[in-house]
């Protein structure tokens, strides 16, 4: 069981989270004209890395804030947690 | 009968208290602190069971978690257990055990032709033996391995036993009580560390219980019984016995179970039989110790043949003997202090030793003692069949390739030592990369990747002195880190003797024209010559020759084979051992009971159940519940003798006709405020929501980023930047998340605030032609009239003193309103309306006739909105605004999702107009055409229409929209259904929707 920085809350273990996919996806914004291909890589292609990677996290049974974690997918060490409106750098 | 194999005196035990138990059937005694296997060989019983493939009579190989084969099945207080190590139970009252893995009995087995048939089971054995003829499998090839083979038969009752889970931090865990867990947990723990110090068995002390050393002035077991008893005392300090960490997981996560009651004759009240604690540490020692190896020769699977290290064990801790004319097989040191033990309690023993001319202090009391020594001696096998009655034993060369003449011995027993494995699981299970240590010829933990430390034995140091000082030193630096208290220890002074370097021989080669089997792994039967098979075969990965051979596989997880097999590996592929690697270590270390992975959440504790302010009223009168997610709800309420069809159908035409009032405190209710509340919920529905007045609600649909619907229901503008959310029962807490995601994440300028107000609120339908009646009386202060509260329209009203929000909103198709209440409330608010509702003839009305009324009116739901359908589908694409962009619009126009003949909802009729239609159903074209029949839809949802008195059913199908009047047909293959039926409109009840307005 992973133990999550919630940048709001503390330590926390993962069964308090619900997880949220890729955090680097940006929404294309509303009512603006996107291609076929454009949406559907917003919508379904993403790539499967392996190594560190930002994703989303949801303290769903803890304050309900969406956060971003950079985790790396094969050794699942965390590095750094962020709020959600904290740009990843 | 007398314990033959028990000398007068010594040992851990409890001689003044006697413990009776069976074993298949007959009666014997052992004491207090015996093991099943202790008291098994003190009682002279050696044959314990059979073997997996070959049905070779099974003893006693080793004294603890590292036992291969003695696995019994356990009765214990009207239960029974499989897979239970004699040598890890702890014996008590009344204990019965039976073998396993032997038909018709241990002495007799059925299953040994196998034995002598064994050039028929290779390598491989389950992929090509049974494979030809294929009918052959399942009558006679499937029965017969099921017969014969297995470890035991698990239980088919219901476990009465309760398992607990716990939660635990602390700054060390220290996993075995053996010298390095004992001086690492002391110094932390002097330092004011949080300590948790496991101890798989009962006692605490590891090798310290069996070795001849002295600590400060102290026997070994002195000196851990002491430094126990002050750990105890420490409030900072958890000591824990019967407790094995058996899992080291992600994030310094460690799991341990503790067996609480297993050691008694039953469990006491109000405790649990097992504990499964789930540990975070912030710094793990791993100080479990090293299991020795055993040396392979010939018939090296017969009862009597066992570690040299478990021979003094059952000595020293359980003053049993294991044989009274003892061979010792040695490539080092260890054999000696065995055989020393033997010879101390007037016992002869003969050691071979398969090195030239060793030397050392251990050595020098042997020869002192006048052992019989023989040197470059190997046993080239052992004879005997259900125990051992002699061996066989020959001179070796210098090289070890060539055997001298052979000798025949009698022995009853042979003690073998090979040298020391590491117990490195826990490491390698953490992520450590392990590397091999040429010295000891095995592996050892190399960098660590969590917070964890290997101690002594476990990372390959096998002197007590060294041991001390290391493990005293890393938790003194742990603590300190964690602490910043430094409590230093002197030093204590240590005597051990001295041992010098083992012997690499590990495997004695077969005589001339001889053929005995030499095992590598004794669970699962596998043999030098199934491993070279393998390898002939073609099998080059380790883990490949694992799973085809079964090496190390079974329950013991090769605890005492995996390094010989690698030895075997390397020495046929002529690479070095790291070059072959080892298999990958996992969870858990040892078996695990089912019980108390799940922990206490079974049956109604698997998960909460929420009832509604109005449960009671439901149950008192006579409502049948049902599971909606955790809610109950009532399904229908009964009366008399009728049944679920009956009493539903009852309840729905009340609503049709008269009124009716069901409980819906268990939608989803969101509270929306903030001054862009009106924009978030123009951009997550479909519909258009910047003009809904104050005091008006609206139906919306929302949709997730790739076009499926995801939930429905109605919103209201309670006033200016106020809104109330509803949703569907089974999507509340999925709603709630995805508004959060947008307003944190992807539109975090709106300035709204979303909370779940689900449990504040108490909702009731009331619903029917005579529901404003109802209403009327209800709150005779409010204009509830068609003009005062139209369709669709919200007040808030006074109900007897109590704050209600009235909304006017429809799931029947009916003249409906729906009345919420603060929770607390609810109740009050029920009883008020079943009693205004009287002279009207209100019935409550469950899940089912609610499910009914909405069938019948084409209203979609949970079954139509299944993940799978998007707005069209379900005749909503009339909700779909082309002015403005919402939540998966741009998905819609994929081209999938406007095919001509893209599937829609649809009405659908028996013929028969009798027979009722089971939900998931397909519906095709000719009822006899070749299967696969190609599927035209599925029938979503049904009912027996009340208002038509017919069975009528939903479907989703495709290009249903010019399906209306086409007849095809509904199979279900799993009710063995064939249907004729009309294709109609899908609402079926009030097309044009004029009673909700009336
Ligand atoms: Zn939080």
């Amino acid at each position: 069981m992973l133990h999550i920085k919630c940048p709001h809350c503390g330590m926390r273990s993962q069964n308090e989270f619900s997880y949220g996919g890729d955090a680097t996806v940006k929404r294309p914004e509303l009512g603006k004209e996107i291609s076929d291909q454009d949406w559907d890589n917003f919508v379904y292609n993403r790539k499967s890395l392996r190594g560190k990677h930002w994703e989303l996290w949801q303290h769903l049974s803890g304050c309900r804030q969406w956060i971003k974690v950079q985790r790396d997918t094969a050794t699942h060490e965390i590095f750094k947690t962020l709020k959600a409106n904290e740009e990843i750098s | 009968m007398t314990q033959s194999f028990r000398l007068e005196s010594g040992g851990l035990i409890n001689r003044d208290k006697k413990i009776s138990f069976k074993f298949n059937g007959k009666n014997y005694f052992g004491y207090e602190g015996d093991t099943l296997a202790s008291a098994l060989i003190a009682n002279g019983v050696h044959l314990i069971g059979r073997s997996f493939k070959y049905h070779r009579p099974r003893g006693f190989f080793g004294a603890g978690v590292d036992e291969p084969y003695a696995i019994v099945q356990l009765y214990r207080n009207g239960e029974t257990e499989p897979n239970i190590k004699a040598t890890e139970q702890e014996l008590f009252e009344g204990l019965e055990a039976k073998s396993v893995n032997c038909w018709p009995s241990v002495n007799f087995d059925v299953g040994a032709i196998n034995n002598f048939l064994k050039i028929f089971l290779p390598a491989g054995f389950y992929y090509k033996t049974f494979m030809w003829p294929k009918s052959f499998w399942y009558k006679i090839y499937e029965p017969f391995i099921r017969r014969a083979a297995g470890l035991g038969t698990a239980s088919i009752k219901h476990d009465k036993e309760r398992y607990e889970h716990k939660y635990e931090y602390c700054d060390l865990l220290i996993t075995g009580s053996g010298p390095s867990g004992l001086a690492s947990a002391y110094s932390a723990a002097k330092n004011g560390a949080k300590v948790i110090l496991a101890e798989d068995k009962s006692r605490f002390g590891g090798t310290l219980l069996t070795s001849e050393v002295n600590i400060g002035n102290q026997s070994g077991k002195e000196w851990a019984d002491s430094i126990i008893s002050e750990l105890k005392e420490m409030p900072n300090v958890t000591v824990k016995n019967r407790s094995q960490v058996f899992g080291y997981y992600d994030h310094n996560m460690l799991v341990m179970s503790e067996r609480i009651s297993d050691h008694l004759p039953k469990t006491k009240k109000f405790h649990p039989k097992q504990r499964l604690w789930y540990i975070r540490a912030k710094e793990v020692l791993i100080s479990s110790g090293s299991i020795e190896r055993p040396i392979v020769f010939g018939n090296n699977d017969t009862p009597g043949v066992m570690l040299s290290s478990a021979a003094k064990e059952y000595l020293k801790v359980y003053g049993v003997l294991v044989g009274k004319k003892p061979l010792v097989f040695t490539n080092n040191d260890s054999g000696y202090e065995t055989a020393i033990e033997f010879k101390k309690n007037g016992i002869d023993p003969i050691i071979l030793d398969t090195r030239k001319e060793p030397q050392s202090e251990i050595i020098e009391e042997a020869k002192n003692m006048n052992i019989n020594i023989k040197n470059s001696y190997v046993v080239v096998a052992a004879q005997g069949y259900k125990k051992v009655k002699s061996a066989d034993v020959a001179k070796i060369s210098d090289n070890k390739e060539e055997l001298g003449s052979i000798e025949n011995i009698e022995c009853d027993c042979i003690c073998v030592s090979g040298f020391w494995t590491p117990t490195i699981h826990l490491a390698s299970q953490s992520g450590n990369k392990t590397k091999f240590n040429e010295d000891i010829d095995a592996f050892v933990p190399g960098i660590s990747k969590q917070n964890e430390k290997t101690l002594g034995a476990a990372n390959g140091i096998y002197t007590l002195e060294e041991t001390l000082k290391d493990s005293f030193e890393k938790g003194n630096l742990l603590s300190k880190k964690i602490t910043n208290n430094e409590n230093k220890i002197s030093f204590p002074n240590v005597v051990e003797k001295k041992s010098t370097v083992h012997d690499k021989f590990w495997c004695v080669p077969l005589p001339k024209g001889k053929n005995y089997k030499r095992f590598l792994d004794f669970q699962n039967d596998v043999a030098v010559s199934d491993i070279e098979i393998a390898l002939k075969e073609g099998y080059r990965s380790i883990e490949h020759v694992k799973r085809y051979t079964t090496l190390g596989m079974a329950t013991d997880q090769g605890k005492t084979s995996n390094l010989n097999g690698l030895q075997l590996v390397s020495k046929i592929e002529n690479k070095v051992v790291p070059a072959v690697g080892h298999t990958t270590f996992r969870p858990p270390y040892s078996p695990v009971s089912i019980g108390a992975i799940v922990g206490r959440e079974v049956g109604k504790h698997s998960k909460p159940t929420r009832k509604s302010p109005m449960h009671s009223w439901h149950e008192k009168n006579n409502a049948v519940f049902v599971d909606a997610g955790v809610w109950l709800r009532p399904r229908y309420y009964k009366r008399g003798e009728e049944n679920l069809f009956e009493a539903s159908k009852r309840e729905a035409r009340n609503v049709r006709t008269n009124v009716g009032v069901c409980d819906v405190t268990t939608l989803g209710k969101i509270d929306i405020k903030g001054p862009d509340a009106a924009e978030l919920l123009n951009r997550v529905y479909t519909n258009a929501w910047l003009k809904l007045p104050v005091g008006k609600a609206r139906y919306g649909v929302m949709l997730r980023e790739d076009g499926i619907v995801m939930d429905d229901g109605t919103t209201t503008r309670i006033s200016e930047n106020h809104y109330h959310m509803t949703t569907t029962t089974a999507q509340a807490a999925n709603v709630l998340s995805h508004l959060e995601y947008y307003l944190q994440l992807v539109w975090p300028e709106l300035n709204v605030n979303v909370v779940s107000t689900t449990e504040q609120w108490a909702g009731a339908a009331i619903a029917g032609p005579k529901s404003r009646e109802v209403l009327k009386k209800l709150f005779p202060k409010s204009d509830v009239s068609n003009e005062g509260l139209p369709f669709m329209g919200y007040m808030e009203a006074d109900l007897f003193g109590v704050k209600a929000k009235i909304f006017r909103i429809s799931f029947s198709g009916e003249l409906a309103y729906e009345v919420n209440v603060e929770s607390d409330n609810g109740y009050f608010m029920w009883e008020k309306i079943i009693e205004a509702g009287e002279e009207f003839g209100i019935q409550p009305y469950g899940t089912e006739a609610l499910s009914t009324l909405r069938i019948e009116m084409g209203h979609v739901a949970g079954s139509e909105l299944d993940g799978r359908t998007i707005p069209h589908d379900n005749s909503l694409e009339g909700l779909l605004s082309k002015k403005k962009d919402f939540i998966g619009k741009r998905s819609l126009s994929r081209k999938a999702f406007v095919a001509e003949d893209r599937q829609k909802i649809v009405g659908v009729v028996p013929l028969d107009k009798k027979t009722s239609i089971p939900e998931g159903s397909h519906l095709v074209k000719d009822s006899n055409a070749p299967l696969p029949n190609p599927k035209l839809g599925y029938i979503s949802a049904s009912c027996w229409s009340v208002e038509h008195d017919n069975p009528f059913s939903l479907a989703i199908l495709k290009d249903g929209k010019n399906m209306i009047g086409k007849k095809l047909f509904v199979m279900s293959p799993l009710k063995n259904k064939v249907i004729p039926v009309e294709i109609v409109s899908s609402h079926y009840v009030d097309p044009k929707g004029e009673r909700v307005r009336s």
